[in-house]
């Protein structure tokens, strides 16, 4: 059937702030869909709340909205926009729900706006879990034994009748929020409550827990003429009971017979027609008994998802663009394949390797939370690695993940457990468990028995013990004795020259000279849908160890980019943003591109986006292999965050690196070279120090005078990173922190209390700099740059301060040298700017910058890379703009339990959401709520503030006042604020009885809590306030400044109105 | 064991021996199928070829007798990436190295299949040989290569012979209704798809004459797949010709190959062939794509068909080969695939059923 033509105008929603269980992957499946649409004629209207997505650019929608995911705002926009058609199933579950309300409510049939890809009676069917269960009962699929419930108290009734473990599965949640496992009745009451509690319409599923059935997923695709095709199987490794996205996983199945995988496959199809999701991708889960063979449906997500992400980038069938285009009524057949371009769309691909896709966890920022895995995610990041052997694709997605390792094991990382321990590892479902088989193989216990602890198919267990068997053959030889074809062998199960080196008790760089001697090296190999049948057109590779590359590279003039490898907290999709910009900028320079990236859920991993395209680990060795097999003219360090920088000295005497130099990136992160270089230019820093062992660092901390800033050296994110007012505190925290980084020396300042942080993205070309945008953070310095909110431009700054900023940024990027981009933060204090740190790099506000200024600060950056000059392009600087743009950032806390959800030094958020508008009060309003916080314009307010804070939170009371709420405070803070004639109620805390502020939180007789920690660690009382606000979905609030900026957008919107204008009509305005 | 496979086009490549010991030979053909090798193994369509899998891990779930397409392995060799010797399925009664070698086949491991894919995508499908021997008996490159070379083309032996039916057979249970099945090479799945339909079977061999085909009075007859150059059974096209008009008759890849040869059209052969369960089949009644399995070296020429009263119906969307083929006229339909499935999708078991509504 041909596109449809009663169409012009299509709507589609955005999947908002990257969080666990939504993230990258929309970004990259929602900009598929854009382009799709927008390559066959359509007006493309879009929302999202996202700054930091390609999606959001303002060249690939028509009119990008940047604002709150909210109903309201999206009525507001239909009304606008006029839409014809919605498309909702590109947007993950956020976009999914929003629609779903937008057409219970009645806003889509008041402006006549069709639901494309799936009618809200699909989505229904699909994410109502009575009904789901009725639809697989009626095409006569098993599904486990579950009772659907909408209170609490009917949970017990469900418990007795199916026995525990169960499963408690919330409708209409992502990532299994909400959910869990329980063993008891206890757990099970807690888990259902919560599971009430954020399920869009009240209602969870209790199951039995299939405890030790096996877990694949189909990813299917359907058109409007019913042809439907499955993209690929997956095989989770970790059994049911553990989230899908917290697994490790495997493409294609690897232990279904074909009878066994046609039954799958069957009921896929069954299902899609069942549930009647007319056009698009939809992710099908089952469970499947290992002893017989039984097979349950689990659940249908009637949507493009994370898994389909994984589909496409492990097959090269790009599952949104086709989705896209099924939904305006192109058939499969009608679509080519991308890859072959002679073949269509309509097939199956098949593929000729081994995926595996391993999470990626941030427990280490967590310390206090439960790291052990269940139903509801918890990963915030994940790798995929191609190889040609299951323990080759393995070891590199180890090494990919970026946690230190060089694969499984022998790397000089190993620990050594007991077996107790290791048994108990196993048993708990804990997330490093892919070690602990190892250390189990070692330590002899027998496959089965590691099967039976950890309910993993002895198939993968028997693969990991090969593994160990290679280091223990490997082991035998020094680096001149052993034997070429070992070596080989070793290779092709994914050893990387540091676990050669380890285990011939050598250097890597000998292991790669005696490799190259016996010509032991990768080959490349590709990525084409269909196993080699035909020829792809798309060059995306991967490496291996056997005969013959699959063709020789080009031999045109080509630059190498590195990615920023997996989303984790501190390092996350606004990285992949600049390398996906980089990219479109040097092919603009004629450049052919060259990606190097090991994360699926990204643009940058598209085959669309670069020239080619290396699914590889971002090692050392990986990336020289492609360098000695592209010979590119140099290499792009600064977009990918931490993780090339990190490789960029060492590959600097193999390769040149384009833009500003290594020596730079050290002179910058060298504390002692880089207060040197501020010294010279006269630019004042916080005191600091550095120490080497614990006495050093008492003296040092003592010499500044507490507080101090401590921090290890080389750490992205604020890893470790704490403000420490004495001591004891110090001792305990370098015991810890030696442990983070042995290496590196630990790095003290002075911390300036109260301070207003600045943070600046400058170019520099080597002669000019060009300033792209100066932030005003609304928290203290202190509180982690990236965890903060921030408005651009600045807000309270004057003249002097702004042109001091500027005059020191100036200074310094050109003192380090940079070429391309850096990012420098100030601390503020009676009028002194003093420089926090600079990294002569892409920052993670780079994008949010981009896109309140309309300045696209990586393409210009990579120009500069490549020889061009500011002045040759003519980049202006842009400062000042009639409307203003707050970021906030968004935080993981409710995905996890026992967390306590403060603010500090240390980064925690997952991701950013961006509000704009002509006025700070409503821009910051709208960051809020587009961040979860729905600042109430009225009602109680609760204040409960350490005594620092006590002087500053009257004016936060008062404010308040104004506007009409209420107070209620704990003790200290009601007498303080009466004292300046502010009315206050008396509120007890937890700790002096009840009822007590915590009974007021769950009854819901608080609209607003003002809480700041009180001086260092989280005390109970505060730490209960702050997780019942969390539960119970109170709007909270942890520093005076937000609690300042809140009252000034409660004002705000009193007297003004919210602006609703697409992006591209705020760029246009100057 | 030492292996070593080697191409008419001097390409010596060595792995690692597994099942039996000797030399194999035949044309080395791909299939792009990542699960069903114990179906693949087992079907006689790939009697007198050297199989290989282009996807890498293989035995991953060991072997099931259940999953036999025929009674014995009947390709000549196999050739994998990597060999699972430990499977994991509960269905599983042995190890892929156990089948092999029961049925005295040799296998090479850890060879760089998919440099051999791309080989025969360019170049075609070769003339090959595969050896495992211990070191010692292995023979020279010269000698394996000067073998290849002379081993004779696909089209140059006899294969259906070797794997039809020796004498007739009935397979059923008083069905409503019966039906002749020319064995060419016919595999489980068919047996089992028209069995399960009511449909009971006289199978007979490919040479069985047309007479005597009609003495059993059958409500259709049914031409099976089978190995091989269709124009070599000419004996199995003349029977079809007599067949046509006189009783239903349909077939299955081989078998759709020797209908058109009987009313007049010809067949040439494919490059490397279908192999693999990902093809997809357009049927122009219905406008609807499938996926089906196929496995064929030879196709119906198009051009070939224009006065032979047939029609095509399904075509091939990767390559617009014939796929499907009925008569204008008479009773008569066939298909390039394989509706049967055993491996790959059950998307065209509507095959079996439009060949029911021809019985009645």
């Amino acid at each position: 059937m041909p596109k449809r033509e009663d169409i012009k105008k299509v709507l589609l929603i955005g999947s908002g702030p990257i969080i666990i269980g939504q993230a990258a992957e929309f970004d990259y499946s929602g900009s598929q869909a854009c382009k799709a649409l927008r390559e066959e004629g359509y007006t493309v209207v879009l929302v999202n709340s996202n700054p930091a997505t390609i999606m959001t650019d303002p060249e690939i929608a028509d009119r990008t909205y940047i604002e709150p995911l909210t109903p309201e705002i999206l009525e507001r926009i239909i009304d606008i926009e006029r839409p014809d058609t919605l498309l909702p199933t590109l947007g993950g579950q956020t976009g999914l729900n929003l629609a779903t309300i937008l057409a219970e409510n009645g806003v889509l049939d008041k402006y006549k706006v069709e639901l494309i890809g799936a009618k809200l009676e699909a989505i229904k069917k699909a994410e109502d879990r009575e009904l789901f269960r009725n639809s697989m009962t009626r095409i006569g699929l098993e599904v486990p034994k579950s009772g659907i419930i909408k209170k609490v108290e009917e949970a017990s009734d469900v418990a007795n009748e199916l026995g525990y473990p169960l499963v408690i599965r919330p409708s209409f949640t992502l990532g299994g929020t909400g959910g869990g496992i329980a063993h008891n009745i206890k757990e099970l009451g807690k888990i259902v409550k919560q599971g009430l509690d954020m399920s869009l319409i009240k209602q969870v599923l209790i199951e039995e827990g299939l405890i030790g059935w096996k877990e694949y997923e189909l990813e299917v695709m359907r058109d409007l003429a019913d042809n439907v095709v499955i993209v690929c199987p997956v095989e989770n490794m970790d059994p049911m009971g553990i989230h899908t996205g917290d697994s490790i996983t495997v493409a294609p199945a690897q232990t279904l017979t074909d009878l066994e995988y046609q039954k799958l496959r069957d009921a896929s199809i069954k299902i899609m027609r069942e549930i009647g999701v007319e056009t698009g991708g939809s992710n099908i889960q089952f469970a499947v008994n290992p002893r017989n063979g039984r097979i349950m449906a689990i659940e249908m997500n009637p949507r493009v998802s994370r898994s389909s992400a994984l589909a496409s980038k492990a097959t090269g069938f790009p599952i949104a663009k086709i989705a896209a285009k099924l939904a305006i009524g192109y058939t499969l057949d009608e679509i080519p394949n991308d890859i072959t371009k002679e073949t269509p769309a309509c097939f199956e691909p098949t593929i000729d390797y081994v995926v595996v896709k391993i999470p990626r966890f941030a427990f280490d920022k967590f310390p206090t939370g439960d790291n052990t895995l269940t139903t509801q995610m918890k990963s915030v990041g994940e790798v995929m690695a191609i190889g040609r052997t299951f323990e080759e694709s393995l070891q590199k997605a180890i090494r990919s993940l970026e946690i230190g390792r060089a694969g499984l094991g022998s790397d000089s990382k190993d620990l050594d457990p007991s077996i107790k321990e290791i048994i108990h590892k196993l048993r708990a479902n804990d997330h490093e468990r892919i070690f602990y088989i190892r250390y189990a193989i070692k330590k002899g216990i027998m496959i089965s028995k590691i099967a039976k602890l950890t309910n993993i198919d002895p198939w993968f267990i028997d693969k990991i013990k090969n593994i160990v068997h290679m280091e223990e053959e490997v082991k035998r030889y020094k680096l001149d004795t052993i034997p070429d074809h070992l070596l080989k062998e070793a290779k092709t199960l994914g050893f990387s020259d540091t676990q050669l080196a380890f285990l011939l008790k050598s250097r890597e760089d000998e292991i790669r000279q005696k490799r190259k001697s016996k010509i032991i090296s990768p080959v490349y190999k590709m990525v084409d849908t269909c196993a080699g049948e035909f020829e792809a057109k798309t060059p995306y590779y991967y490496s291996t160890y056997e005969e013959k590359n699959d063709g020789p590279p080009t031999e045109k003039k080509k630059i190498i980019i590195l990615g920023s490898g997996p989303n984790r907290i501190g390092q996350g999709i606004e990285f992949d943003y600049c390398c996906v910009h980089s990219v479109l900028s040097l092919k603009d320079e004629n450049y052919e591109t060259v990606m190097v990236n090991s994360n699926p859920e990204t643009v940058s991993t598209d085959y669309d986006t670069s020239d080619r395209l290396y699914f590889e680990p971002i090692t050392y060795e990986d990336v020289l292999n492609i360098v000695e097999n592209e010979r590119p003219e140099g290499i792009v360090v600064q977009f990918g965050g931490q993780t090339p920088l990190n490789i960029s000295k060492k590959l600097s005497h193999d390769v040149p690196i384009l833009g500003t130099k290594p020596d730079a990136i050290d002179k910058a992160e060298n504390r002692e070279r880089f207060a040197k270089l501020l010294n010279d230019l006269g630019i004042p820093q916080p005191e600091n120090g550095i120490a080497y062992n614990i006495e050093e660092a008492i003296s040092v901390a003592r010499k500044l005078g507490y507080p101090v800033l401590v921090r290890p050296s080389y750490v992205l994110g604020g890893r470790a990173m704490e403000i420490i007012y004495d001591d004891d505190t110090l001792k305990k925290y370098i015991a810890e922190a030696i442990e983070v980084s042995p290496k590196n020396p630990i790095l003290i300042d002075k911390f300036i209390e109260d301070a207003l942080e600045v943070e600046v993205d400058a170019l520099c070309d080597g002669e000019d700099v060009v300033i792209g945008g100066i932030m005003e953070h609304i928290e203290e310095a202190g509180v982690h740059s990236g965890d903060s909110a921030c408005a651009l431009p600045p807000i309270s700054l004057d003249s002097r301060v702004i042109d001091k900023v500027k005059n020191y940024t100036r200074k310094i990027a050109l003192a380090l040298g940079v070429v391309g981009l850096t990012n420098i933060q100030y601390a503020i204090k009676d009028n002194i700017v003093y420089v926090l740190e600079a990294n002569p790099r892409a920052s993670r506000t780079v994008p949010f910058v981009s896109k309140a200024s309309g300045l696209p600060l990586a393409k210009i950056a990579a120009k500069l890379i490549v020889g061009r000059k500011l002045r040759e392009l003519n980049i202006k600087e842009k400062l000042e703009s009639k409307h203003i743009a707050v970021k906030e950032a968004v935080f993981p806390f409710t995905k996890l339990p026992g967390v306590d959800p403060i603010l500090s030094p240390e980064m925690k958020s997952t991701g950013e959401v961006m509000g704009i508008d002509y006025n700070f009060g409503i821009a910051y309003y709208k960051a809020e709520l587009a961040a979860g916080m729905r600042l109430p314009a009225t009602g109680t307010a609760f204040l409960s503030v350490k005594d620092r804070d006590k002087a500053k939170s009257v004016d936060v009371a008062k404010g308040l006042t104004e506007l009409g709420f209420s107070i209620l405070a704990t003790k200290g803070t009601a007498e303080y604020l009466r004292n300046f004639g502010i009315e206050t109620k008396t509120l007890l805390k937890t700790t002096e009885g009840r009822p007590n502020i915590v009974d007021f939180i769950i009854n819901k007789e608080v609209d607003l809590i003002i809480n700041t920690p009180r001086g260092k660690g989280p005390r109970k009382d505060g730490y209960e306030i702050r997780r019942a606000a969390i539960e119970h979905n109170v709007p909270y609030i942890t520093t005076i400044p937000a609690a300042l900026a809140a009252v000034k957008a409660g004002k705000a919107l009193r007297k003004g109105t919210i602006t609703m204008k697409p992006i591209q009509e705020y760029h246009a305005e100057r | 064991m030492k292996a070593a496979l080697v191409l008419e086009d001097g390409t010596v490549v060595e792995g690692c021996g597994f099942g039996a010991e000797g030399l194999a030979q035949g044309e080395l053909v791909f299939n792009t199928s990542m699960t069903g090798y114990v179906e693949a193994l087992t079907d006689p369509s790939y009697a007198g070829q050297i199989l290989m899998m282009t996807y890498p891990l293989i035995g991953n779930y060991g072997v099931c007798n259940e999953d036999y397409e025929s009674d014995r392995i009947q390709t000549k060799g196999f050739v994998i990436k990597h060999l699972c010797r430990h499977p994991s399925n509960w269905r599983s009664q042995k190890n892929l190295d156990h089948f092999l070698k029961e049925f005295n086949i040799p296998g090479i491991e850890g060879v760089d299949t998919r440099m051999l894919t791309l080989k025969a995508r360019v170049h075609g499908t070769m003339k090959a040989t595969l050896a495992v021997f211990k070191s010692k008996d292995m023979p020279s490159k010269e000698e394996l290569i000067e073998n290849t070379k002379k081993q004779p083309h696909i089209s140059e032996i006899n294969l259906v012979d070797k794997v039809c039916v020796k004498k007739p057979k009935f397979v059923g249970t008083q069905g409503k209704h019966h039906v002749v099945i020319i064995d060419c090479g016919v595999k489980n799945s068919i047996i089992r798809q028209l069995t399960v339909r009511g449909v009971d079977l006289h199978v007979v061999p490919y040479d069985f004459p047309a007479d005597k085909v009609m003495d059993y009075d059958p409500d259709a007859v049914f031409i099976s797949n089978g190995p091989g150059d269709p124009a070599r059974v000419t004996q199995t096209i003349q029977t079809i010709r007599s067949l046509v008009g006189e009783v239903p008759v349909a077939g299955i890849c081989l078998g759709l190959q020797l209908t058109s040869l009987a009313m007049g059209a010809k067949t040439f052969k494919l490059k490397f062939g279908h192999r693999g369960t990902n093809q997809p089949v357009k049927d122009f009644d219905t406008g609807r794509v499938f996926i089906s399995t196929q496995n064929h070296g030879f196709a119906v020429d198009d051009n070939s068909l224009k006065e032979t009263g047939l029609e095509i119906t399904q075509r091939n969307l990767n390559d617009g080969t014939v796929e499907g083929i009925q008569h204008k006229d008479l009773p008569l339909f066939a298909v390039q695939y394989h509706p049967e499935a055993g491996p790959g999708p059950h998307d065209t078991y509507f095959f079996f059923d439009r060949f029911m509504q021809m019985l009645e």
